[in-house]
């Protein structure tokens, strides 16, 4: 939502970078930030859904005829691109940091370049490295394997050393440039803990430079509010506090160098505000660039073979780490001035934005910190204070109720921490030791450091401490998070998309016991069958009607009619599962199929909430969603499978002005939409009937209408459900579908009189085990359904209520029309009563007996309180009253 | 001695006395749930077995009990539901929701009140409340969720079925009946309704969802029968604690039902409504004469309550009416007589009146017309006559057009008993024409 709603908001320009295309720079409208995309780099791509933008790695740029700006990618997968039914295939957990270099066939990786959101850090791993778990760092991605659509694989050294080639060629062009704005500050510091981490670990990938300098060079004035409500928003309300706890456990035996820098750095910034731009920038520089060294690297990366492989690496990445604070700030002074280098300029001017506003907060809370930490650890290092510092400079931002709570939890530990830190210095070989066992005894450690008894966790840290990682774990994974939650005064609300579901039940369904049961089990409307008999052609015809659309690529829309209970959305239902079968096994292009029923709906434009919510799971209010559909289906999308709309109970989408139903009609018929729409109805003539010419246009010409079952195939659908159970005679099944057949050929009831008929004939034969169901069964079975009731009722009605239905019709008879007055009739009801002999009921009777009968609607009664003059009339034809009258 | 004796049993007849009264008016008034079912055991049967199926096999189902006012549709759900509830296996199992339409008048009120039943309330938070069509795709996607294995049946039992019918769309109907036809958490809806006409009401694809079991409710008893069960209504029952004032009464009971007098009262009764409320009601009044100096019914208490039962209304306001408002309702019969039941304006009656007075009235005095027209008001507000425009036409009071709400036959009677009816007044009504 929160990209979505900054790029709604301004506009971007997009511009090349040099003649030769290396790279775009994508300029915001609405603030000063820039930033700049070189070819090579990682991107995230707008797609449907906001929420999760589609990674890609930017191949090529050009221009096409029309001054277009095109792309070339290399489109990587999320774990939620990949279906469902194939997930499985990894067997193992799949964080949602990682990717998947997509090989699937038919994406189109030629994409506009307005699609381009920003560059993104995506790292490479060997088949060996486990993908850390960093779940609140949403903007790094791991990619391992290989997706093409049918199985994974893991990357072909060739590939992956390409990939981390890349990489590493890239800090000379790249580093300056990039720009990310939903970084958080404390990324800075969790990363110079991980550097430290790192270069004592002795590996890393060095193109983790530019990655983190571009982090911290994005942010700009407004983006802290932004962070903070998009915190907010996630219900993470304590991320400083819990960076900060993180942090401290691994800086204590942090190589001096940077310690020391970082509190340079910091001391600088106090005065920051007075400096001068070139110099705040320069510092800036510095600051990231020791900062930036090496990028998180998960613990499991520290393999004990891992060191050697990469051993090469090492020193090389010291140097980096240890000479460019210099050249970088010499380097982006001198040319701060240098239009030329644009790259420089973004940076300048994100640094200095964001300086001033670390400065600020940092100043703000410098005091309160240092109070907490000087009165819970003495301590304490200048390393631990500078840190600690810039972390603070987050906390009054995110989270001011907190603050104070965090503050003396987080120094309390910095100060445990590092006394252990001061005791045990670790050496190098300690750090691997442990690395094996490392995922056993981390799980452990979080499940301990849920207590939030202090020895505790002192011995515990203590034990582990050599392993900085698993000291690193628990405050980064949930329980964690759950901890530090938990005495928020706040309690957290219901998830937002809580999944409701009805109790469990206690006790074990029965299941069938006899072949009725069973019979009935299967006969049940219910019940899926293995095939969809009498409906082949159907079936054959929507198949190839939506097999060509997905190959082609292209959209449509088909209309679908027939009688209630013929089987229209059931075959629908089998195509798409046939199609989605075909798609699994990669002979069709794979498609997204999402359903909405007219029926199901509140108002026709819940439409497009429910469509928008099966494509995105964006949850947002009608108008809003018609218009980011419209975005969706009539602006060219990178990436977009083909989505398969099937819209139930059509005419139920009918409005006045008929937007919705021209909306959906003319979505397909976008070229970029490839959207395929099966539109079901029951009448033949909706589109004649209803639409107005413009959106029966656009519903085109395919149709097809679903005939009433005849007997034969009613015979047959009865037959294929019982699977050869021998419950029935062949002749009450005929019976049945003859019946249902000469009725209304549904379906339903063929199966619903059968049902019955079993279970009158269980009822009726409980002596004899077990029994065929005959015709007699199913004729009483008919006959309780299909009978009308009026007859059966009117016998059973008491005198007087019988002989004002005489009355009613002497009264019709005499004046020759079909309404009559209560009075009149009550003329003519003393006189029959008298002819019969009977007590002459008074009028207050004859209304209660008139009214009694007007609720069971034997009669129509006017319902107003004329009383006598209430005209009355027969809702039963008079031949029904008067033989079921005679009979007596 | 005699004398103590004799209050002593006065005040024990007095206790049981107390008793029959608040043992029958139990029953009467439907307040005891173990009333006896008549003539309902096939669809006893029928409805226990489909809900033992749908709770045991988890096989969803849908059925409506159609039968008129009275005729036991929610007495027979409820001895169902009891026995049902005896089996453990159905007690821990089935979850019930129970709607009525005149309660749940519209699809978003059901819809919060299921959620409610159901108790998915805390699950959703504030959630529930949010808007209809979150709430509806709540519901469905809560229901879709369950299978037949493992989820609790529901039983949705909607009284006043046919109000649901006129909700927009039928929607509820819709999705309920749907999910009663789908592979989703086991459903049976059940439906009451005194309408015969109710399945012509469901939409087409309402209607092809529903599984047409409909169950029948008939009052399908005879008049020997009706005797009967009139007597199991009035035998106490065996556990009364005075034995022989049990006896006593229940002989009286039998005597009765075998009296002339009571059966030819029974008989008009069930003539013109087989309803057992109508007997209940009939058989509370005759109760209320019993006091401790009159301890057993006797055909005089029936025929009095059946007199009050069949006690027409409208008659009995003419018995309170002045000599000059019966006047004037007998002017508007005979203009009812001339003009063939046309609708008169308070003009005509007053000449008509007027016409009485002055050739054919001895006892009568000569009203002012602002005092006859102050009678005809006092009509007005009776409702023995009614405007025929409704109140909204500004018309000329004199000159509304008004309708006799009453019979000839009503005035009649009414005239037969008013008390100190002068009779030249009784004369002008029977002789419509005679003082021309």
């Amino acid at each position: 939502m929160e990209i979505m709603s900054t790029r709604q908001q301004c506009k971007r320009i997009y511009s090349w970078v040099g003649r030769e295309k290396r790279g775009i720079l994508i300029k915001s409208e609405r603030s000063v930030k820039e930033m700049c995309i070189l070819v090579g780099e990682f991107v995230l791509v707008e797609g449907e859904n906001a929420d999760q933008p589609f990674v890609a790695k930017l191949l090529k740029l050009y221009e096409d005829g029309s001054q277009e700006k095109r792309a070339v990618v290399q489109w990587f997968s999320r774990i939620s691109e990949v279906p469902l039914n194939k997930r499985k295939l990894l067997q193992r957990e799949v964080s949602s940091q990682e990717i998947f270099l997509d090989k699937v066939p038919g994406y189109d990786t030629d994409i506009n370049v307005e699609a381009i959101i920003r560059n993104v850090k995506v790292i490479p791993l060997a088949p060996e490295e486990a993908v850390p778990l960093r779940s609140h760092r949403k903007q790094i991605f791991f990619v391992k394997e290989s997706w093409d659509g049918k199985c994974f694989k893991p990357l072909s050294p060739g590939l992956l050393s390409e990939l981390k080639e890349e990489k590493k060629k890239k800090p000379e062009s790249l580093s300056p440039s990039t720009d990310c704005q939903v970084f958080p500050l404390d990324f800075i510091c969790s990363l110079k803990v991980e550097t430290d981490r790192v270069t004592r670990s002795a590996m890393k990938t060095k193109n983790s430079q530019m990655e983190i300098e571009s982090r911290h060079s994005s942010s700009k004035s407004s983006l802290s509010k932004e962070r903070h409500s998009q915190r907010v928003a996630n219900g993470i309300h304590t991320p400083g506090a819990r960076k900060k706890l993180e942090l401290n456990s691994p800086t204590k035996s942090k190589s001096k160098l940077t310690g020391c820098d970082v509190l340079e750095l910091l001391s600088d910034d106090c005065d920051a505000l007075e400096a001068l731009e070139p110099s705040a920038n320069k510092r800036k520089v510095t600051f990231t660039q020791i900062l930036g060294s090496p990028p998180k690297i998960s613990r499991t990366k520290d393999e004990p073979d891992s060191p050697q492989n990469n051993g090469g690496d090492w020193p090389k990445i010291v140097e980096t780490i240890r000479i460019s604070p210099y050249r970088r700030g010499q380097g982006s002074s001198l040319k701060a001035k240098n239009l030329g280098e644009k790259d420089d300029d973004t940076r300048h001017f994100n640094g200095r934005n964001e300086e001033e506003e670390t400065e600020e907060r940092a100043r703000e809370s410098r005091k309160r910190t240092k109070q907490a930490i000087t009165s819970t650890s003495s301590c304490k290092s200048d390393t631990n204070l500078a840190e600690e510092e810039v972390l603070k400079t987050r906390s009054p931002v995110m989270t001011p109720r907190s603050h104070r709570k965090c503050v003396q939890k987080t120094t309390a530990r910095i100060a445990e921490q590092l006394h252990f830190l001061n005791t045990s210095v670790p050496d190098e070989e300690d750090n691997y030791l442990p690395s094996t066992d490392s995922s056993d005894s981390s799980s452990s450690e979080e499940e301990e450091s849920v207590v939030p008894c202090t020895p505790k966790r002192k011995i515990r840290s203590s034990v582990t401490l050599s392993t900085p990682k698993s000291l690193r774990k628990p405050s980064d994974t949930t329980p964690a998070k759950t901890t530090r939650k938990a005495p928020e005064p706040r309690t957290p609300k219901t998830p937002r998309n809580a999944t409701p579901r009805i109790p469990i039940r206690k006790q074990a369904t029965e299941n069938p016991d006899n072949v009725l049961e069973e019979a009935r089990l299967r006969l049940h409307v219910s019940a899926i069958p293995d095939s969809l008999p009498c409906r082949e052609e159907e079936f054959q015809d929507i198949y190839n009607f939506v097999e060509s659309k997905l190959i082609d690529g292209t959209g449509g829309c088909m209309y679908i009619s027939g009688v209630p209970g013929t089987g229209k959305t059931a075959t629908v239902h089998e195509v798409i599962r046939c199609l989605q079968q075909a798609a699994e096994n990669d002979k069709l292009p794979s498609f997204q199929f999402i359903e909405i029923n007219g029926m199901k709906l509140t108002d026709p434009r819940q439409a497009y909430v429910q469509i928008l919510q099966l494509l995105t799971g964006q949850k947002v209010t009608a108008a809003h969603a018609a218009v980011l559909l419209a975005k969706l289906f009539c602006t060219p999308g990178p990436k977009r499978k083909t989505t398969v709309l099937i819209v139930d109970e059509l005419d139920l989408l009918w409005t006045r002005k008929q937007d919705v139903m021209y909306n959906l009609f003319d979505w397909p018929s976008q070229k970029q939409a490839k959207l395929i729409i099966l539109a079901i109805a029951n009448t033949m003539d909706l589109p004649e009937r209803i639409m107005m010419n413009r959106v029966a246009s656009r519903l085109g010409l395919t149709r097809m209408s679903f005939q009433p079952y005849t007997y034969k195939q009613l015979q047959q659908i009865i037959s294929s459900r019982l699977n050869h159970i021998k419950a029935f005679e062949e002749d009450a099944i005929q019976l049945v579908s003859r019946k249902v057949a000469a009725l209304s050929g549904d379906a339903r009831r063929c199966l619903d009189i059968c049902r019955r008929s079993t279970e009158i004939c269980e009822f009726s034969s409980q002596k004899t085990a077990s029994q065929l169901v005959s015709m007699a069964h199913v004729m009483k079975a008919i006959d309780e359904m299909f009978s009308s009731p009026y007859i059966n009722s009117i016998r059973n009605a008491s005198l007087h209520e019988q002989m004002f239905l005489k009355a009613i019709i002497a009264e019709f008879r005499r004046s020759g029309l079909e309404e009559a007055t209560v009075q009149q009739i009550y003329h003519q009801h003393v006189a029959l009563c008298r002819i019969e002999g009977l007590q002459i009921p008074t009028v207050s009777e004859i209304m209660a007996v008139c009214s009694r009968l007007g609720a069971c609607r034997f009669l129509l009664v006017e319902s107003n309180n004329k009383y006598l003059h209430v005209r009355v009339r027969l809702n039963v034809s008079q031949d029904d009253v008067m033989y079921a009258l005679k009979q007596e | 001695m005699s004398k103590r004796k004799s209050k002593e049993t006065s005040s024990a007849t007095e206790e049981c006395i107390s008793q029959v009264q608040r043992i029958f008016r139990e029953r009467f008034c439907h307040q005891c749930p173990s009333g006896k079912l008549f003539g309902l055991e096939l669809q006893y049967k029928h409805l226990l077995e489909l809900l033992k199926r749908t709770t045991i096999h988890g096989e969803s189902n849908s059925a409506l009990i159609i039968g008129p006012r009275g005729s036991g549709k929610t007495m027979l759900l409820n001895h169902v539901l009891k026995e049902l509830m005896e089996i453990k296996q159905v007690r821990e199992n089935l979850l019930q929701v129970h709607l009525n339409g005149l309660l749940q008048t519209n699809d978003k009120i059901a819809l919060k009140e299921i959620t409610r039943q159901l108790q998915m309330e805390n699950v959703v938070g504030d959630k529930v409340f949010g808007s209809f069509a979150e709430n509806l795709s709540f519901l469905l996607e809560a229901l879709k969720k369950g299978d037949r294995e493992n989820s609790c049946p529901v039983l949705f039992i909607l009284d006043e079925f046919d109000l649901f019918v006129h909700h927009k769309n039928q929607t509820l109907l819709y999705n309920l009946f749907d999910i009663s036809q789908s592979a989703q958490t086991p459903v049976t809806i059940i439906g009451l309704t005194c309408r015969q006409d109710i399945l012509e009401l469901l939409e087409k694809r309402v209607k092809s969802r529903f599984s047409h079991r409909q169950i029948y409710l008939m009052n399908s008893f005879d008049f020997k029968q009706y005797l009967k069960i009139f007597k199991e209504q009035l035998y106490l029952p065996a556990e009364f604690s005075d034995k022989t004032f049990t006896q006593k009464w229940n002989k009286n009971v039998q005597s009765l039902s075998e009296d002339k007098t009571v059966q030819d009262v029974l008989r008009n009764h069930f003539h013109c409504s087989k309803d057992l409320r109508s007997l209940h009601m009939l058989l509370m009044l005759a109760l209320s004469s019993i006091t401790v100096s009159h301890p057993f019914m006797t055909g005089a208490d029936l025929l009095e309550a059946s007199k009050l039962c069949r006690m027409d209304s409208k008659a009995n306001i003419v018995h309170g009416l002045s000599v000059l408002e019966i006047c004037l309702i007998i002017a508007m019969k005979h203009l009812n007589d001339v003009y063939e039941g046309e609708p008169f304006n308070f003009q005509m009656v007053y000449n008509e009146f007027q016409k009485f007075i002055q050739r054919k009235a001895h006892s009568m005095y000569n009203f002012e017309k602002p005092v006859v027209m102050k009678a005809f008001e006092h009509l007005l507000q009776l409702e023995l006559i009614k405007p025929v425009d409704g109140p909204s036409v500004r018309a000329q009071r004199e000159y509304q057009l008004m309708k006799l709400l009453l019979d000839n036959s009503q005035i009649m009677d009414a005239l037969q008993v008013y008390p100190n009816c002068p009779t030249d007044v009784k004369q002008w009504a029977t002789s419509s024409l005679s003082w021309l």
